[in-house]
């Protein structure tokens, strides 16, 4: 049948699964638009072409499922490129599509010409420049395949304004994807899965390093059986949070920068470490020369370019994390290892003491004190957290207790402020059962709060807890540790956020007591709507502990004890 | 550290190039040389990077270039038994005085002139960097006015067959399950 490349790119989608999409329209991207309409596809009209990716990328990581953003050339192709790079980095399935000036012109600097796929080369798994029709339905079949296997990552399309108007034979059978290069995982040797469970076995004082490769594989039963048979206690990444529950017994917490001391404590003297889908990033190890110097290492990981990347490992399992696991299973032992256990208690020593969670409610409102509450408050229910960057991203990873996959959002590689707006509506379109809480600073909240306008137009019922501290705090804390307390551009002002919502429509209230933060959240639970809650925070409050950029992972600033009060000093 | 000669196989399409040469700076490798042209299969070039490294670094850098989507298939050939040449032509300046000199010096290297003018010739030379280095020394002396090299091209001796054998395959030597050697 014959087809425009406008209608053959919907063709594609819909064949492909999609029915959200998020963007934003313009002149080269004005004839996929208009086909658009005669196809079952929702569309999220976004504010900034930022929100679309952000919002693609929330989808994709709350559903396991590929998001889609578009956008218009130039200035709408460029916008995406931060979303993208976030993508990149926490290894996201998205699909961006853009629209390109008509063909002829490429080269000549028309009017919002960019090279959308040179800009991008660096930040995306591939991309496409599609100047015909008859291209279109195995660019997007390839993108998808592309997007979502392996290692999953940003993959963008950038279709010429003639490519969309041009007709042509559309075949969804015969444009299959053309990919030589494109390999499945490789077989796993049976000698490798030997040695690694040769080291198990042996192992006093393994642990394992959960990252954000349990999710995205799907292999949070297969962590869990292994682990338990093993009895192996599992320290988590930041994004790795949520793949094993956190109230298990073998549940360590975060490691890294901002881990609890006895995490970084146990991956400092174990005797093996067996990474799971992660990746030794810099936030995680700290000094290299210093990383668990007495630990034997296993490397379970899809992208053959991370091993030896950061840490050199003695055993590297290059494939699919689930498919490892399940067949490590039967190989393991069940381990016996209580002398190991109590070293880890013993690591733990005073810290549940200097918690911040343990101290009397002293009239003031600390963040980690709203994230707890919020936790309790929501834990019983289906609930997607989705964070922002800073401190309070730090607070919510330290005191919100996750216990299911895709339960907390964030970006992690690029660390991207601006991010937990745009993701929490993607998510909520994505899972619209669950309840979406973005976390947010009062810094990245304005980076991106014109979304809220998309979450009104749209009806996107999503809870907004604005972590307000006036300043931007983890800067602040950088600058207050390592540069004596000078404030250079981190004092943050902003509108009146209760007013700012009431004038997009929005309910919202301030909170500056802890007694009324259950309150609050109950009230927002029960608004059938979106809601922004302006939680005022003690300003100057610092993360603890603290692993300071490059130092030894078990050089932690830890708490003070008692915990000063921040606000006096 | 060494220099590291890659054959990397990659479909021949607009734009691939940049991909190959974009990832190396990227990722904070420096290239020596960079060649590229038809390879036996149609449809697919062949590129030759050099490419200043440790081992590790090698290995890294075949991942990576792996992970192109238009890469069909990459070897680190540096320890490899290969057949390596460079080719470059030079413009001397001679003039009928020197002229014979210049021409028996190129001959010593096996090299060839293919152009002559009054007061100039230029010299074509097949073969390893080295040799070619040499050649340049003691030609300078008579004033090298241009210059222009190939780079490195390579290939494996023996009967290993190209992309057309092996194309497609993740890694040629992963049959067994991938491995770092530690």
């Amino acid at each position: 049948m014959k087809r425009t490349g406008a209608q053959i790119l919907w063709e594609c989608l819909v064949r492909e699964g999609v029915t959200e999409v998020f963007g934003y329209p313009g002149g080269a991207i004005l004839p996929a638009y208009d086909a658009m309409l005669d196809y079952p596809i929702r569309h999220t009209l976004v504010r900034h072409e930022q929100g679309a990716t952000h919002m693609a990328d929330g989808y994709a990581r709350a559903s396991g499922k590929v998001g889609v953003a578009i956008a218009t050339s130039g200035p709408g192709a460029t916008n995406m490129v931060t979303g993208i790079a976030t993508a990149m980095l926490d290894s996201s399935p998205i699909v961006c599509i853009t629209g390109q000036v008509g063909s002829r012109l490429i080269g000549t600097d028309a009017f919002q010409e960019i090279d959308i796929t040179g800009i991008t080369l660096p930040v995306t798994k591939h991309n496409y420049l599609v100047t015909s029709a008859q291209d279109v339905a195995r660019t997007v079949r390839e993108a998808f395949m592309i997007a979502k296997s392996g290692r999953p990552g940003p993959v963008l399309i950038d279709i010429t304004k003639d490519a969309q108007q041009a007709s042509c034979e559309f075949e969804w059978e015969t444009a299959a994807p053309v990919v030589p290069g494109w390999r499945e995982a490789p077989p796993l040797g049976r000698a490798e899965l030997a040695r690694a469970a040769e080291l198990i076995r042996t192992a006093e004082r393994p642990v394992i390093l959960a990252g954000h490769g349990v999710t995205i594989s799907g292999a949070e039963p297969a962590l869990r059986a292994f682990a338990e048979r093993a009895n192996i206690p599992i320290a988590a990444t930041l994004l790795g949070i949520g793949g094993f529950p956190a109230s298990h017994s073998l549940n360590l917490g975060m490691m890294g920068m901002h881990g609890e001391a006895w995490v970084n404590l146990a991956i400092q003297e174990a005797d093996l470490l067996i990474a799971c889908g992660m990746r030794f990033d810099d936030r995680v190890t700290g000094n290299l020369k210093t990383y668990a110097p007495h630990a034997k290492k296993i490397h379970i990981e899809i992208d053959p370019s991370e091993i030896n990347k950061n840490v050199r490992v003695d055993v590297a399992l290059v494939a699919d994390l689930r498919d490892v696991l399940e067949r490590l299973v039967p190989l393991t032992e069940p381990g016996h290892r209580q002398a190991w256990f109590d070293r880890i208690a013993g690591y733990k020593g005073d810290s549940a003491v200097r918690d911040i969670q343990s101290l009397p409610d002293d009239g003031h409102l600390y963040a980690a004190h709203v994230i707890n509450d919020l936790w309790r408050a929501t834990r019983s229910q289906d609930t997607i957290v989705v964070t922002d960057v800073g401190q309070h991203q730090m607070w919510e990873a330290q005191y919100y207790h996750h216990e299911n996959p895709r339960s907390l959002i964030t970006s992690g590689g690029l660390g991207t402020m601006g991010f937990a707006v745009p993701a929490a509506i993607g998510a909520k379109r994505a899972r619209p059962e669950a309840e979406v809480w973005a976390v947010v600073g009062d810094g990245g909240f304005q980076m991106t709060m014109c979304e809220l306008a998309t979450a009104v137009q749209d009806a996107i019922n999503i809870k907004v807890a604005i972590i307000n501290n006036g300043y931007l705090g983890m800067v602040r804390q950088w600058q207050e540790f390592f540069y004596e307390r000078r404030y250079a551009a981190t004092p943050l002002s902003g509108p009146d956020f209760v007013k700012l919502a009431d004038a997009f429509g929005i309910r919202s209230r301030a909170v500056s007591t802890r007694s009324d933060v259950l309150s609050a959240i109950a009230d927002a639970t029960a608004h059938e709507g979106p809601v922004v809650i302006d939680f005022r925070v003690e300003q100057e409050d610092t993360v603890y502990p603290m692993v300071p950029a490059g130092a030894d992972l078990h050089a932690m600033i830890r708490r003070p004890n008692p915990i000063v009060e921040t606000a006096a000093d | 550290m060494k220099l590291h000669t890659f054959t990397v196989y990659v479909e021949d399409r607009p734009g691939v190039l940049n991909r190959v040469a974009s990832l190396f700076r990227r990722r904070g490798f420096n290239i020596q040389s960079l060649s590229v042209g038809h390879s036996e299969t149609a449809g697919v070039s062949r590129m030759t990077v050099v490419v200043e490294t440790d081992d590790s670094g090698a290995a890294r850098i075949k991942a990576h270039v792996y992970k192109l989507i238009n890469v069909v298939r990459v070897e680190d050939i540096t320890d490899r038994p290969s057949v390596v040449r460079d080719l470059a032509l030079i413009k001397v300046s001679a003039n009928h005085q020197n002229r014979a000199a210049v021409m028996q010096l190129a001959n010593v290297f096996h090299a060839r002139v293919v152009d002559v003018a009054p007061e100039s010739l230029v010299v074509e030379m097949v073969g390893s960097e080295a040799k070619i280095d040499g050649l340049l020394e003691v030609l300078r002396p008579y004033g090298v006015l241009e210059m222009v090299r190939t780079g490195r091209v390579a290939m494996a001796r023996g009967s290993g067959a190209g992309v057309a054998a092996g194309g497609g395959r993740f890694l040629p030597e992963a049959e067994e399950g991938f491995s770092y050697s530690v």
